[in-house]
């Protein structure tokens, strides 16, 4: 992905995030987590990882966030009160802040870079050899395609069949627990 | 091109920025979204983490299990999380953090 | 083997099931007694067997700690004494306790106890034999306040928990004296160590001190001076409870354990001051408590103390290195005592729980079975020669005092004497005569069910001391060497006891003896009750007073908990309540990981 991308998206990224905490009506702040959330899946997208930005659109704003206004429009919560910003917490967040983005640059720069290694039809070929001939990821390989959502797919159904049936369960038990949770109780 | 550090910068911003906004803002659903925004910031280094270190080739595909599997969560967190704060308003009729302090010792 | 463990377990088993299931089921006393007559044949069966079995049970360190049972000569016989004798108890007490409306309770302790005694007789170590010891302890304190709701019998169960917890806790003491100068707890492991000549490299005033501190636990077991108050206050119990317990089996544990000992590491390690120490306690309370036999008036007080008396002769036994002679002793002594408290037991019985026996009299027309079956008893008892067991067993005693000592010879002698003359009387008092009250006058024959067990008891009073019985029997029997001067002295002995007591009490409708330091005992209960028991428990008490109040309480628990408060005060503050501030502190802390695992 171009310089030039990378830097578009996470811009629009940050700035959404910014924007969360700036932002003093819970809608704008839904719709800034939507704007970083697009700039995460244009990021995702910018390293090959197709799906996952899909899914990140496709689930995080398309389903989460929703719920996330539902809920906020359902509470008809106003705006928060015009209350005295206190400076002592301001302050002891921002210094968190500033002190991790510190520390953060601090252990990158003792760590080896590292750039990423090439995509291209040469070494998707090499790869395809790799793999069952005459399959449908080793020909999308061989064409110089990288077949992505069967690569996931086939990595999920085999090497994590049991957690993904567990997580069944999970989203079944969140089901239930949130219908549960949600039920008003007869006074 | 954009390095593995500059994504992992990148990542570690927004991580910071969402903790930032969990220390600072009072209302409760913002403070949940800005956990969301955390756990998108840890995906975001997982996907790169992926894509920089390749396996024959190809993205290593277990980080991107590790990312699926860690929305599908959070989308179920988010449903248990948000019926426990229709809940909460319910019983106390706030969802400012401020007026939430039945922990005090 | 198994029916080794089937001996071992099935007692407590039916405690268990009788106490937890059954409970109020009128069927549990025949249920105990059943159970209690498949140990006897399984006791039976095992007779001459030989071996250990087992497992371990604990492992610290180097102290392996083994719950095995171990079958030899010595076991085996000593289990047909355990189990015959508690059979009949058993059988005797399902008339005794019949209208008892806590039967089943007396019927679980009962049990309790033959478990706990097979494990005494069966343990292959110390350490097993101390955790049973525990256990009849237990068992006996539980059967002797039977009739809790009676002040004396309440503190009486208490008497003899402290009494033989007394002796209990020095007899640990021996037990790990011991393993420190042996490394062994095992009884074969003890004999390879004195075989290994283990004993001759010892230091000998060590190991003496090991054995009386283990002799300690007999002395509180088997009543001995000066822990002997417990035995006769333990006739508060029911009578049965009293033959088969604080007569025939328990008591009889402290020697038991003492000839286990002394066959493990040989009786040259008794010698010098541990065995003299030994023979000179029994002794002692043989003559001691023959003297106080003589005064007493209560039936089983007097048997209680002619029990002290012959347990004194087995410890003079063993202390004198004939520990043959005790074994078999209490061999006989097991049959012809437990016989005597039964027949007391009758008595008491059809005389209306009236114990007194000077309130008896002339019971002889009224019971001719009881009386047939007491005489036996009694003949056995004060050893009429050729005859009764009695006589082989006090033969071998007599005979080994006169080899080792011969003070301790003119007592035990003395001891024969006394024991002829307060039998008689008792005798005497009890059957002869004219009845005394309205409770002797209405006296009559008990049922068969108590009768029977009389009457197999006294032919075993009068049958086990001979060669063919005792043989069978697997019964501890040393050889018999014929000494004129010992046989002299028995006979000569009896027929003065015999005819002082017979025409001194004959016709008499009180006593015409009145020694009141015998009646009351040398006032041991009284110095004990006055001395000890109130400047010691008082200063005591004070003691521990102190250390609980200033101690425990103030500094330990009151300091713990007033630190506690205040140090959860200070953290009080840390909890703000604000989601934010736990957020914050959090951040901080992951800041400090990375911190600490990246740049440090």
């Amino acid at each position: 992905m171009p310089s030039y991308l990378f830097w578009l998206f996470a811009t629009v990224m940050l700035s959404g995030g910014a924007a969360v905490i700036a932002f003093r009506n819970p809608v704008s702040c839904a719709l800034a987590v939507v704007a970083c959330f697009v700039g995460l899946a244009g990021l995702f997208i910018g390293l090959s990882a197709f799906f996952v930005g899909i899914i990140q659109i496709l689930v995080y704003t398309g389903a989460v966030m929703v719920l996330f206004l539902f809920i906020i429009m359902l509470l008809d919560l106003k705006d928060e009160e015009k209350r005295a910003k206190a400076l002592a917490p301001l302050a002891a967040g921002l210094s968190l802040v500033i002190l991790f983005a510190v520390q953060l640059i601090g252990v990158l720069s003792r760590t080896a870079n590292k750039s990423a290694p090439e995509l291209d039809a040469a070494t998707l070929a090499t790869a395809a050899a790799n793999l069952k001939e005459g399959g449908k990821i080793a020909t999308a390989l061989g064409e110089g395609r990288l077949p992505d959502t069967h690569l996931i797919g086939q990595t999920l159904f085999t090497g994590y069949n049991l957690p993904l049936q567990i997580l069944g369960v999970l989203l079944l038990v969140a089901t239930v627990g949130v219908v549960a949770l949600s039920k008003k109780t007869a006074d | 091109m954009a390095t593995l550090n500059d994504y992992l910068l990148v990542s570690g911003l927004l991580f910071a920025i969402g903790l930032a906004g969990v220390v600072l803002r009072r209302n409760i659903i913002v403070v949940f979204m800005c956990l969301e925004l955390m756990l998108s910031a840890a995906n975001l280094s997982l996907i790169a983490f992926s894509r920089f270190n390749t396996v024959n080739g190809l993205p290593d595909y277990n980080g991107q299990m590790l990312v699926f599997f860690v929305i599908t969560v959070a989308a179920a967190e988010v449903a248990v999380g948000l019926a426990i704060i229709v809940a909460l308003y319910r019983a106390r009729q706030t969802i400012h953090t401020d007026e939430l302090t039945s922990l005090k010792g | 083997m198994t029916l080794a463990w089937i001996l071992f377990y099935l007692p407590i088993a039916m405690a268990a099931a009788n106490q937890l299931v059954l409970r109020r089921n009128p069927l549990v006393p025949y249920l105990a007694t059943a159970a209690c007559g498949v140990c006897f044949v399984i006791s039976l069966l095992l007779l001459g067997a030989n071996g250990t079995t087992g497992f371990s049970w604990a492992h610290i360190g180097g102290l392996d700690i083994h719950i095995a049972l171990k079958l030899d000569h010595l076991s085996t016989g000593m289990m047909v004494v355990v189990t015959g004798v508690g059979f009949l108890v058993h059988v005797f007490s399902l008339a005794y306790m019949k209208e008892d409306e806590s039967v089943n309770r007396y019927f679980c302790g009962l049990g309790l106890f033959m478990f706990s005694m097979t494990g005494i007789v069966l343990s292959e170590n110390f350490i097993m034999m101390f955790i049973f010891w525990e256990l009849v302890g237990l068992s006996s304190y539980l059967l002797i306040s039977h009739w809790y709701h009676k002040d004396s019998a309440a503190d009486a169960g208490k008497k003899a928990f402290l009494c033989n917890r007394l002796g209990d806790f020095s007899f640990m003491i021996g037990v790990l004296l011991l393993w420190g100068i042996s490394g062994s707890l095992g009884f074969e492991g003890l004999r390879t160590w004195a075989n290994d000549g283990g004993v001759a490299a010892a230091p000998a005033t060590l190991l003496g001190v090991a054995i009386l501190c283990i002799f300690g636990g007999a002395v509180g077991k088997s009543a001995q001076l000066p822990l002997h108050v417990w035995l006769p206050d333990a006739m508060e119990g029911p009578t049965p409870a009293s033959a088969l317990i604080h007569a025939a089996t328990m008591v009889a544990a402290g020697v038991y354990m003492l000839f286990r000992l002394q066959l493990s590491i040989g009786a040259e390690a008794f010698a010098g001051f541990a065995g003299t120490t030994i023979a000179w306690i029994g002794g002692l309370t043989a003559l001691l408590a023959a003297l106080m036999a003589t005064q007493q008036n209560d039936i089983k007080r007097i048997l209680a103390y002619s029990t002290l008396s012959q347990l004194g002769y087995m410890i003079m036994a063993v202390g004198l290195l004939a520990g043959e002679a005790g074994m078999f002793h209490l061999y006989t002594h097991a049959w012809f005592k437990a016989l005597l408290f039964l027949g007391a037991g009758a008595i008491i019985y059809a005389c209306h729980h009236q114990q007194d026996i000077w309130k008896m009299g002339g019971l002889l027309k009224k019971m001719p079975i009881t009386t047939a079956t007491f005489a036996a008893g009694t003949a056995a008892l004060i050893a009429v020669p050729y005859v009764t067991s009695g006589f082989w067993s006090k033969e071998e005693i007599l005979a080994a005092a006169y080899h080792g000592d011969k003070f301790l010879f003119s007592i035990a002698t003395g001891v024969a004497f006394l024991t002829a003359f307060y039998m008689t009387r008792a005798f005497v008092v009890t059957f002869l005569g004219k009845p005394r009250s309205d409770d002797a006058s209405h006296a009559h024959e008990v049922g068969p069910i108590m009768w029977v067990p009389l009457t197999i008891l006294a032919l075993l009073a009068i049958l086990s001391g001979y060669h063919f019985a005792s043989d069978l029997l697997n019964a501890t029997r040393p050889e018999h060497i014929a000494n004129t001067t010992v046989l002299i002295a028995s006979i000569g002995t009896l027929i003065l006891g015999f005819g002082t007591g017979f025409t001194l009490y004959r016709g008499r409708d009180k006593d015409p003896l009145s020694i009141p330091l015998f009646r009351e005992r040398f006032y041991f209960d009284g110095i004990y009750d006055n001395f000890i028991v109130r400047y010691f428990q008082d200063a005591f008490a004070a003691i521990i007073h102190f250390l609980d109040e200033l101690l425990i309480n103030g500094l330990l628990v009151g300091g713990l908990s007033r630190g506690a408060v205040s140090l959860g005060n200070v953290f009080r503050k840390l909890q703000s309540g604000q989601l934010q501030g736990y957020t914050y502190a959090f951040g901080l802390g992951v800041i400090l990981v990375v911190y600490f695992t990246v740049f440090l």
